[in-house]
């Protein structure tokens, strides 16, 4: 982990509610596609965590949906504006698990914690299917990006209004050899029950610290259990316990 | 003896913060950002007598300059504390660690504290008593000045180390309880634990946290805190460790004028992982400004 001030070089809309900042500062603490960032925003108490969506030698890009008051002021930071950070924490994606032909599942704001890890198992060589669910047209963001990677590509919409109408498991290639997934809740118990391989998957918890402090986030999984900003947040397929 | 050197029951600390009970953990994460040894010391996360995963998730809320949280004392219990947490944190940690015990009857705190009272790196016994006494009703013993003094009576008999109760806000009358513990022969006082709150999620219309309510901790609070600390100062002989809200050098300073002897740093460290290295760091400064030579001479 690493706290450090990155500036706001760029600040985006893609959607109406979903927006790509980069930022510009030591990314030294970011090992891994699947960690995530945890920023102090003025007049908010606690940080707010946001997955990385990519990660270059001193340049981050995220992308957030603007769900309430934070979101929504982070939607409005210009560029040159600074945020107190917390980098490197999480566990984040295991690339040597991918095999030849990883598939990748996101939805909605899931997919952004995919696009850096599509992005090295690309320049392995692997062979990437990656499928990108959202609920209707007018919310569809990282189609391009992930065809210009060179993955193939499916995009799924609850409503039909682009590509396959449905749910990502909707567009489950024939065969896999390893899939990642990010999303919300009930699209990942979907995956669980509907995939074929082993897989990982990152989860969502409302932090307290974000580094593995406080016993805010705790998840019981059958090894145990694990705060899912240390020890995760990703969690093997086969440790999952699903709670409801 | 430095500028910032105070005393707690008997032990000198080379100054008067430390990072409050459960939100510091074991101190290794913090270990990884800075020294952790320029600490007075620190109240490691609470202990039970068994492993305890806490409570469902959400665990954690947000409210105006503070948060409310709803762990549920999530800890592997004393043995492995023992065992491996200790053990872990003596290679990071060099000063004596005030070990935090919670309990849910008068045995458990007792058996607690004596599996403690073993480990030299302990220095002083932090004896939660916001937790609900399972044989007396599940009203908590911090509310009742028979059930605290109880406690306290219980943890003096197996322990030679400096037994500092820690108070819960959540009372009527805290100088009631305070006066039981001091009269049951507490070394000292520690205070205030949470107050109890709650939020609804507008899109839900449900508790944000899974167990409704929680405790809210953070800048919110310490008003309430400094004036209960004042409050008890008042009614006690025994030191107190003054604690909510504290965020800043200069609340150190506005705390210790109420009385405190030293003073617990809580939430502050979840939203600014240095943010106790940062106080002591800025204390000299700030008693320069507002004409104080030592830190002792507030007593
Ligand atoms: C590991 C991790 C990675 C994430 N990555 C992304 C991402 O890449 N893109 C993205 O758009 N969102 C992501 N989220 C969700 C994002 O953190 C929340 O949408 C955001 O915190 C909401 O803040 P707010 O002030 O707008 O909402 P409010 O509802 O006003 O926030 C109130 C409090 O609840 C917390 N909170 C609310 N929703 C969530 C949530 N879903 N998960 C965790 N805490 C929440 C907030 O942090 C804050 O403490 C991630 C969450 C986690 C835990
Ligand atoms: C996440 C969290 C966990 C806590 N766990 C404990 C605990 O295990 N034992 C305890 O005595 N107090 C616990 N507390 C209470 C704090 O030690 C402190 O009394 C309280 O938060 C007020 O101080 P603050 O406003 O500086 O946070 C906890 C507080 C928080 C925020
Ligand atoms: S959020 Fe504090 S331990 Fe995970």
């Amino acid at each position: 982990m690493k706290q450090t001030i990155f500036r706001v070089e760029s600040n985006t809309a893609l959607t109406d509610s979903v927006f790509r900042m980069t930022l510009l500062g030591d990314t030294s603490a970011v090992t891994a596609p699947g960690q995530f960032v945890n920023l102090k925003l003025d007049g908010f108490f606690l940080r707010r965590p946001i997955s990385v969506c990519d990660c270059e030698d001193g340049r981050l890009t995220l992308i957030f949906k603007t769900v309430g008051k934070g979101t929504a002021q982070m939607s409005r930071l210009p560029a040159g504006a600074e945020i107190d950070t917390l980098t490197g924490l999480g566990n984040g994606y295991d690339l040597t698990r991918a095999g030849d032909r990883p598939l990748l599942l996101g939805g909605g704001v899931g997919v952004p914690p995919l696009y850096w890890l599509a992005k090295k198992l690309r320049a392995e060589g692997k062979e990437v299917t990656a499928v990108l669910g959202f609920n209707t047209e007018k919310e569809i963001f990282g189609e391009k990006e992930f065809r210009a990677l060179g993955c193939d590509t499916r995009v799924t919409t609850a409503d039909g209004s682009h590509g396959i109408r449905g749910f990502v498991t909707d567009a489950l290639p024939e065969s896999y050899s390893f899939f990642y997934t990010c999303g919300p809740m009930p699209m990942l118990k979907a995956v669980y029950r509907r995939t074929v391989t082993d897989g990982q998957f990152s989860f969502e918890e409302r932090m307290g610290c974000g580094f593995g402090a406080c016993m805010g986030c705790s998840q019981k999984t059958k090894n145990g259990y694990k705060r899912i900003c240390r020890e995760g947040p990703v969690l093997e397929k086969e440790e999952i316990l699903w709670e409801d | 003896m430095g500028r910032l050197t105070v005393s707690l029951c008997g032990l000198e600390m080379d100054n008067p913060v430390i990072p409050a009970s459960g939100t510091f953990g074991f101190g290794y994460e913090f270990a990884e950002i800075y020294d952790i040894n320029c600490l007075g010391t620190f109240s490691f996360k609470g202990t039970t007598r068994e492993p305890r995963f806490g409570n469902p998730t959400p665990r954690i809320a947000e409210c105006p300059a503070g948060m409310i949280n709803a762990v549920g004392l999530q800890n592997p219990g004393v043995e492995k504390v023992i065992a491996e947490e200790l053990p872990k944190l003596k290679k990071v940690f060099h000063k004596k660690v005030m070990a935090n015990v919670s309990g849910f009857s008068v045995e458990d705190y007792a058996y607690t504290c004596e599996r403690l009272d073993a480990e030299e790196q302990v220095g002083w016994l932090e004896v939660n008593i916001s937790c609900p006494n399972v044989h007396g009703g599940g009203m908590s013993f911090g509310t009742e000045p028979k059930a605290a003094a109880e406690v306290t009576r219980a943890v003096k008999k197996v322990t030679d180390k400096p037994v500092i109760m820690k108070l819960s806000p959540n009372v009527t009358d805290i100088t009631a309880i305070a006066r039981a513990c001091e009269d049951a022969g507490a070394d000292g006082l520690s205070l205030i634990n949470t107050l109890q709150g709650m939020r609804i999620d507008l899109r839900t219309r449900r508790p944000v946290i899974a167990n409704t309510m929680g405790g809210v901790s953070g800048p919110a609070i310490f008003p309430v805190a400094l004036r209960m600390v004042w409050q008890v100062c008042r009614a006690v002989k025994i030191p107190v460790v003054g604690m909510g809200g504290i965020a800043s050098a200069e609340d150190v300073l506005e705390m210790m004028m109420a009385g405190a002897a030293a003073v617990e740093v809580g939430a502050a460290n979840l939203t600014d992982p240095r943010a106790c290295e940062k106080i002591i760091a800025d204390l000299p400064e700030a008693m320069d400004r507002y004409g104080i030579r030592t830190l002792s001479e507030l007593k």
